[in-house]
């Protein structure tokens, strides 16, 4: 990061008479990415209007690359810094060409201010960049709105400001525009050290885009921070008086904020238990008549998520692993499952073994359903003696909770789960068959935690919780049972 | 398809310049023959090129090269500049106010500038040392206060200047100023025909003398808007707009309105009260060339005077041998246009 290039101390002011800044002080450095954000009427817009010497301040001071505010001329503080506001008004029809020529106004000199090759230049070389060359000769009136944003930012670039000033600069955009834009925002921070300081209204752009942010709450900086800091989960509660979540994004390290409606949190009376389950030859399947919260290690819909229906099913034992799972995906689609709704599991098993069992504590309730076979299985502490062999699951372990689970309980019923199973092949002195010490597991298997995320609160799975307790009694038992019951089949 | 291509042949800015100055020479051509006494082009052309080359000798009757000198010609290039002031005034408003409705008529700064010139002219009043010039310096101080009185009074009702509320001001401004002349007219007891017809305007039996009045504040109102073109493009898209833009927003709009003013001050002064020239001539100026002001100006000034030319031709032939205020020809054909931009706007607004 290089040095400051804008630096506010101690700004106060706002239009006749009302101060809606109160004692502003910030600095942003060169080639930065900086967001400002508050929720409305905390001052964003006015400060911005400050920043760009249109509006003047009342107290405090400004400073341009070393330089305050008021000692530029408005054609050298045009050639320094340029502006896209959220609505340019335009009442005749001027072409994009010559809207975009317009930014270069701060650079001719004269009095008959000639248009020189180099404004010929640099107009044309913006118009490619920010791609409204193709409509170059239309009506500003003939375009969208977003091609219209796009034309005014091309006209700000022109100018070849070191410092851009944006407000709300997605507002008309399409969201595949909104992306570009941004992207290309952040390029040019990279490539030509351009200065960047944009309001935002969306948190989450904000987030994924900008180095630091700095929040308005009333007029007043609440923080001004780097963006993991500045959106916290309370914080950004307070500031717009609503209710959100932070959630990582599942990819770029940068926190999301999701809204969440009033209406989400609403219980109807409604329980997952064993009526809701169906076993045929092929199949098992549950349907829940909402979507539940998921973990799971499925062959389809793993991971985390929402899904309503749960296929476990049935394989020959020669089944083909390769491509299995988009061979899974239409087999579900070929009976009447939707995949993306759907976590779908595999099995050797027969499904008439299935072991299934209902518990339910004072406020919450548990559908644990386990089919197993232990066929390989395999004793974890020396799985470097098995060679690398897709084979489907033999013990696949379904667990419904009606209840609310945290992320936390969600990771500590899998381990107890896990756990409950390993004691049950323990206790049955099942081996694996190339060690020949006690097994652990199997190759292949699958689990699923699914919560309704309604009725009562589970913030923990632990093996003494409540939730934990219930969950490892249920899977050890149904666990021994299942894998009984396949030991009887195969001795016939 | 073929509109497209009239357009673009209409777009090249040579070939603009062209039909605008050849409208404005057939105008003046038309202007001059045309009267109870007809005078045949080519006695026209040889008389003005005997006036302008001194070596040039016709046999011409003495009776049209009177007409032609004392009469017609002195009228055809007062309502010309009268014209041409007017239209460059009007698109300099509209530039700056982002305005297709201003003018110096809607704005109130007509009437302005009427209230100077019948105080000079009423009261007989003359200023020290600038003699004749009192009349169009009052007028231009007039109708300055005025512009400035409706900006500063559409600010205190609407802190963001809405068209509408400036126009709505205008006019307000203007029924007063209306009232206020009837008033001073009313007390000094003057003929009232006399006094209708000069407000309602007219550019006849002014001689060359109201031409000498008029051209030294056309040339410098002209020469000042022509060199603020870049910066009123830039004003088009709004004031914030334009000082982000580096214009030095504060300085160039004064420097505008002082140039309309002393454009519409020095046309009121010597021909009243003209409507709907400054809001017609930018406004089709505009539709057939683009709204760029670089090119708006200098073409709003040739189709501007060229369209007065005509007008003043009809107010007095059209029921010859009375004459018509020129200002009912003008009326006639700008307050549907008027209108019809009216309409235009409010279906935009609806669409956007």
């Amino acid at each position: 990061m290089g040095k400051e290039i804008i630096s506010v101390h101690q700004l106060s002011g706002g239009y006749s008479g009302e101060m809606i800044l109160k004692d502003i002080s910030f600095e942003v450095r060169k080639g930065e990415l900086f967001g400002i954000l508050g929720p409305n009427g905390s001052g964003k817009t006015t400060l911005l209007k400050m920043l760009s010497g249109i509006l003047p301040l009342h107290t405090g001071r400004i400073l341009i690359d070393g330089k305050n505010l008021k000692e530029y001329s408005a054609k050298q503080l045009a050639r320094k810094v340029a502006v896209v506001s959220q609505h340019t008004s335009q009442f005749f029809s001027y072409t994009v060409k010559e809207t975009v020529s317009l930014g270069r106004y701060a650079h001719q000199k004269g009095l008959l201010q000639s248009w020189s090759q180099e404004d010929e230049k640099v107009v044309k070389t913006v118009m490619r960049q920010i791609g409204v060359e193709a409509f170059q000769n239309k009506k500003l009136q003939e375009l969208s709105g977003g091609e219209r944003q796009r034309v005014f930012l091309a006209q700000a670039l022109a100018q070849e400001p070191e410092i851009l000033f944006l407000d709300e600069p997605t507002n008309h955009l399409d969201l595949s525009y909104q992306k570009e834009l941004l992207d290309s925002l952040k390029r040019w921070t990279f490539e030509n050290d351009l200065t960047v300081v944009s309001i935002f209204h969306d948190l989450n752009l904000a987030g994924l885009y900008c180095d630091r942010l700095l929040l308005l709450e009333n007029g007043k900086i609440k923080i001004n921070d780097v963006p993991n800091e500045v959106l916290k989960e309370e914080r950004i509660k307070e500031v717009y008086h609503t209710n959100i979540q932070k959630h990582p994004h599942p990819t770029v390290p940068a926190p999301q904020m999701v809204l969440l409606p009033d209406g989400a949190k609403q219980s109807f009376p409604f329980e997952i238990n064993e009526t809701m389950l169906e076993i045929h030859d092929e199949f098992i399947t549950l349907k829940s008549p909402i979507p539940l919260r998921t973990m799971s290690s499925g062959v389809i819909g793993s991971g985390t998520g929402w899904h309503r229906t749960f296929v476990n099913r049935h394989v020959s034992k020669d089944y083909n692993c390769r491509n299995h799972r988009e061979e899974m995906a239409t087999y579900l689609k070929g009976n009447g499952f939707d995949p993306t709704e759907t976590i779908g599991m595999m099995t050797a098993v027969n499904l008439e073994d299935v072991v299934y069992s209902y518990v339910d504590s004072d406020d919450f309730s548990i559908l644990v359903v386990i089919t197993a076979g232990v066929g390989n299985a395999i004793d974890c502490s020396k799985a470097e003696l098995h060679s690398y062999e897709v084979v489907p699951g033999t013990i696949n372990t379904w667990i419904f909770v009606n209840g609310e689970l945290t992320e936390e309980a969600f990771i500590q019923s899998i381990m107890i789960a896990t756990e409950a199973k390993t004691k049950a092949m323990n206790d049955l002195k099942i081996r694996d068959k190339i060690t020949e010490t006690i097994a652990t597991g199997t190759s292949t298997d699958s689990i699923l935690i699914a919560a309704s995320q309604k009725g009562k609160q589970l913030e923990y799975a632990g093996s003494i919780t409540p939730l934990g307790k219930l969950i490892s009694k249920a899977v050890y038992d149904c666990t021994t049972k299942a894998i009984q019951k396949s030991q009887m089949r195969k001795r016939g | 398809m073929q509109r497209l291509s009239i357009r673009k042949f209409l777009t090249n800015t040579y070939l603009a310049y062209t039909i605008a100055f050849l409208f404005l020479i057939i105008s003046m051509i038309f202007a001059i023959s045309i009267g109870t006494v007809s005078v045949p082009i080519l006695t026209i052309i040889q008389i003005i090129g005997s006036k302008l080359f001194a070596g040039l000798t016709y046999d011409i009757e003495p009776m049209f090269t009177s007409i032609v000198m004392n009469i017609r010609l002195p009228r055809v290039i007062l309502s010309g500049l009268v014209g041409a002031a007017l239209a460059i005034a009007g698109a300099a408003f509209q530039g700056l106010l982002r305005n297709p409705l201003a003018d110096p008529y809607t704005l109130g700064v007509s009437s302005g500038a009427s209230v100077g010139a019948v105080l000079t002219l009423f009261f007989h009043l003359s200023i020290p040392f600038i003699g004749s010039y009192t009349l169009p310096v009052l007028s231009i101080l007039f109708s300055f206060l005025s512009i400035f009185l409706v900006l500063i009074f559409a600010r205190q009702i609407d802190r963001a200047m809405k068209v509408e509320t400036i126009i709505l001001t205008g006019i307000i401004l203007s029924s007063f100023l209306g009232a206020f002349i009837s008033l001073m007219i009313a007390l000094t007891g003057d003929e009232l025909r006399q006094i209708i017809g000069w407000l309602l305007g007219s550019v006849s039996m002014r001689g060359w003398e109201y031409i000498k009045i008029i051209l030294p504040f056309f040339i410098i109102g002209s020469f000042l808007l022509i060199f603020q073109a870049k910066e009123l493009n830039a004003m088009s898209f709004g004031e914030e707009r334009a000082q982000h833009l580096g214009v030095d927003v504060r300085k160039r709009k004064f420097l505008i309105l002082l140039a309309a003013s002393i454009l519409t001050g020095a046309a009121v002064a010597v021909s009243g009260t003209i409507g709907f020239v400054g809001l017609v001539i930018p406004h089709l100026c505009r539709i057939l060339w683009g709204p760029d002001h670089k090119h708006l100006l200098p073409l709003s000034i040739l189709t501007g005077s060229g369209f007065l030319i005509l007008a003043d031709l009809l107010s007095r032939t059209i029921i010859s041998p009375t004459e018509l205020p020129i200002g009912v020809i003008t009326a006639l054909i700008g307050a549907p246009v008027f209108a019809a931009i009216l309409l235009q706007r409010r279906g935009r607004n609806k669409r956007g």
